[in-house]
C-alpha cells in the first residue's frame, strides 16, 4: 500500500491523481469553504433563503468592516494578543531552564521530575478548575489577563519541558564538557553555549504555544468574564449573541478570530510541524 | 594527573574557592528548576490534590472551604452513583474515546494519499493540515452551521439524494455523533501530519527490498510500513485519547450539552455543576473531575510507562 512514487506509475494514474487532489481538498475543506461563502454574502440573501446560491452582492468589505468597527471584536483580539504573547515568552523562559537542568545534569530525582512534568501536561483541565479558580480569586487576579497568563505559563511548562529536555539531550554533550574544562560557569554555559543552539526549539515552541493559547477556550471562560479581559475565543460567543442569526456577520467574525494562528502556521510552517511531530520519528 | 581530566575537577584546591563554586554542578540544576517547579506545583500539582479534598465537601465556592464548606465524606460520590446525567456523560465519554480513534486510520490514509512528489504537494499538505490550527470554538461554529436543519450545507446535500428533515444536533440520538465528527476533522489532520513526518523518515531501501521480494499493497502496508511508523502511531494514540477525554469546547459551542443533556461528557458536566448552574456545586463538580482524572490516569500511566521504557533503553 505504500504509494509507489507517482513518477513510476502509469500515465493514466498520474493524471487521475492530479485531478483527484483538488477534488479531495475541496471535499475536506467544505465546511470551511461554506463559512467563507457566508461571510461575503449580504444580509438579504439569508432573509430570502438564498443560503447556498450565488451571493446577491459581494459584501466582503461591509461584513468584515462591521466586525472591526461595529463590535467588541477588536478588543477581544487585542486581549488575545496581550494574553498570548506574554505566555509564549514566559513559558519559553521557564521551560528552557527546566529543560536545561533535566537534560544536562544527572542527579537524584531527575527522571521523576521529568515524568511529573509530562504527567501534569496530560491531566484533564477539570481536575484543576476549582482550585485554580480559587487561587486566582485569592490572588486578586480573577477576570484579569494576568491571572490567565500565569496559569497558562504554568500549565504549558509541562509540555515545553518535555520538548526542551529532549532537544537538549540530542545536543553534543562534549561541547558542554569542553566549556566546563575551560572553566566557564554553568550559568554562562546555559546562556552562551546551549541557548544559541536552541533556536530551532524555541521557534517551534513559540508557534505551537501561540496557537494553543490563542485557541484556548476553557480557561478563558473559567478565569475571565467580559470584554475587559476575555480573549477572542470567549468573546465570539458574545459577538454571536449580538448578531444572532446574522450568519454573514457571525461567519466573518469566526474567520477573523481564527486567522492569527492560521497566519502563524503558514508563515512558520517548518517550525510548527517540527514541534508538533517531535518524537514521531526515531 | 598532569593533564586536565575531562570530568570536571570535583576536588579542586578547596580553600581558594567559595562554597557555591565547589558545589556548582550539584546546585545549578536546582536553581534552574526552581521557577518552573514553583509555577507547576502551584497551578498543576497542588490543585490536583486540592480537588480530591474539595470533592469530599459540600461547598458553593464562597468563602473558605474549611469554614463555609461542609465535610460530607464520600457523599458526593454516593450521589454520583445514582445520577442519571452522570451515567449519560460517562457513556458519551466512551463513545468519544472509541470513535475519536478513527482519526488515526483516517490520518494514515490521507498521509499515504498525499505522500507523493508532484508540483504543489506541499501546499496541499498544509491545506489538509490546517483545520488543526483553527480553534475548536470556530470548528464548532463552522460545523453547527454545516449541520443547520434545512439550510445547512449537509441538509442541502442530503436533499440531493432524497433525504430530508435531518437535524443532527437537534436530535438526542445523533447529536453526540455529529459533535464527534466535527472533532475528528482537526484530529485527523493532526494524525495525518504525524504520519507524513513518519513516512518521510522511512528507509527507502527497505521498501525497495520488500518490493523486490514481492510485497504488495496491503501486505506491504501491514508488514513493512506500519511497523516502521510505530513511533508516530504511539504519539497519535496519546494525543487522540487525551483529546477525546478533554473534549469540552465543541460540546459547549455546538449544543451546550443538549438536546435534553444528551451530549454531555464528564468534562462538560463537571463544568456545568461547578460553575454554570445556579448555586455552584464545587464539591460535586470536583467529584466528577476526580472520576475523569482517574480514568485519564489509566492512560497516563500507560503512556508514561512506555516512555520510561524508551528512556531506559536510550541510556
Amino acid at each position: 500500500m505504500f504509494p509507489t512514487p507517482i513518477q513510476k506509475s502509469s500515465r493514466q494514474w498520474q493524471l487521475t491523481y492530479q485531478a483527484l487532489l483538488p477534488f479531495a481538498l475541496i471535499l475536506w475543506l467544505l465546511p470551511l469553504i461554506a463559512v467563507m461563502l457566508f461571510s461575503i454574502k449580504p444580509d438579504s440573501d439569508f432573509t430570502n433563503g438564498n443560503y447556498w446560491g450565488v451571493p446577491g452582492s459581494f459584501d466582503l468589505f461591509e461584513n468584515y468592516g462591521k466586525v472591526f468597527f461595529d463590535s467588541d471584536m477588536p478588543r477581544y483580539l487585542w486581549n488575545s494578543l496581550l494574553i498570548t504573547v506574554p505566555t509564549v515568552i514566559g513559558t519559553i523562559a521557564l521551560s528552557s531552564m527546566t529543560g536545561f537542568a533535566l537534560g544536562i545534569y544527572r542527579f537524584k530525582g531527575n527522571l521523576f521530575l521529568f515524568f511529573l512534568f509530562i504527567a501534569g501536561n496530560f491531566v484533564p483541565f477539570q481536575i484543576l478548575m476549582v482550585p485554580v479558580r480559587d487561587f486566582t480569586i485569592d490572588l486578586g487576579l480573577y477576570d484579569t489577563k494576568t491571572g490567565l497568563i500565569l496559569f497558562h505559563i504554568a500549565f504549558q511548562t509541562g509540555f515545553c519541558t518535555l520538548f526542551m529536555r529532549n532537544f537538549i539531550r540530542a545536543l553534543p554533550f562534549p561541547l558542554i564538557e569542553a566549556a566546563r574544562v575551560e572553566g566557564v560557569s554553568e550559568w554562562r554555559i546555559f546562556w552562551y553555549v546551549v541557548m544559541p543552539l536552541m533556536k530551532p526549539a524555541v521557534a517551534a515552541l513559540a508557534v505551537l504555544i501561540f496557537t494553543f493559547i490563542w485557541n484556548d477556550y476553557f480557561w478563558a471562560i473559567v478565569l475571565t468574564q467580559g470584554p475587559d479581559s476575555q480573549p477572542v475565543t470567549a468573546g465570539i460567543t458574545a459577538f454571536n449573541s449580538q448578531f444572532r442569526a446574522a450568519y454573514h456577520l457571525m461567519s466573518a467574525g469566526s474567520i477573523v478570530a481564527a486567522l492569527p494562528p492560521v497566519a502563524m502556521f503558514f508563515l512558520m510552517q517548518k517550525h510548527f510541524v517540527a514541534g508538533l511531530t517531535l518524537g514521531a520519528v526515531k | 594527573m598532569t593533564n586536565a581530566p575531562v570530568v570536571p575537577d570535583l576536588h579542586p584546591p578547596a580553600a581558594k574557592r567559595g562554597w557555591y563554586k565547589r558545589n556548582e554542578i550539584a546546585i545549578t540544576p536546582w536553581l534552574f528548576l526552581l521557577p518552573g517547579i514553583l509555577f507547576f506545583s502551584a497551578y498543576v500539582i497542588i490543585p490536583i490534590f486540592q480537588s480530591f479534598q474539595v470533592s469530599l465537601y459540600r461547598w458553593d465556592g464562597l468563602g473558605d472551604l474549611s469554614e463555609q464548606g461542609q465535610f460530607i465524606g464520600l457523599g458526593n460520590y454516593r450521589e454520583l452513583a445514582t445520577d442519571r446525567n452522570f451515567e449519560i456523560s460517562l457513556w458519551n465519554n466512551v463513545r468519544w474515546l472509541f470513535l475519536y480513534l478513527l482519526a488515526i486510520p483516517m490520518g494514515l490514509a490521507i498521509a499515504l494519499f498525499l505522500n507523493q512528489t508532484v508540483t504543489g504537494i506541499r501546499l496541499y499538505k498544509s491545506l489538509f493540515f490546517f483545520p488543526f490550527v483553527i480553534s475548536q470554538v470556530v470548528v464548532g461554529l463552522v460545523f453547527s452551521w454545516f449541520y443547520l436543519p434545512n439550510d445547512g450545507l449537509l441538509a442541502v446535500m442530503l436533499g440531493w439524494i432524497g433525504i430530508e428533515g435531518v437535524n443532527i444536533l437537534g436530535s438526542p440520538e445523533t447529536a453526540t455523533y455529529g459533535i464527534i465528527a466535527a472533532g475528528l476533522w482537526p484530529q485527523t489532520a493532526y494524525c495525518m501530519i504525524l504520519y507524513l513526518t513518519g513516512l518521510n523518515a522511512m528507509d527507502p531501501e527497505q521498501i525497495e527490498a520488500a518490493r523486490l521480494d514481492g510485497a504488495k499493497r496491503w501486505k506491504m502496508l501491514w508488514y513493512i510500513i506500519i511497523p516502521q511508523l510505530k513511533p508516530a502511531t504511539f504519539i497519535a494514540f496519546v494525543v487522540t485519547i487525551i483529546g477525546a477525554l478533554r473534549s469540552f469546547d465543541l460540546i459547549s459551542i455546538m449544543t451546550n450539552g443538549g438536546p435534553f443533556g444528551s451530549t454531555r461528557v464528564l468534562s462538560f458536566y463537571m463544568f456545568e455543576k461547578a460553575l454554570a448552574e445556579f448555586g455552584f456545586r464545587m464539591g460535586y463538580g470536583a467529584a466528577i473531575a476526580v472520576i475523569l482524572f482517574l480514568i485519564m490516569l489509566v492512560f497516563i500511566s500507560y503512556f508514561l510507562w512506555s516512555m520510561w521504557k524508551d528512556e531506559r533503553a536510550a541510556r
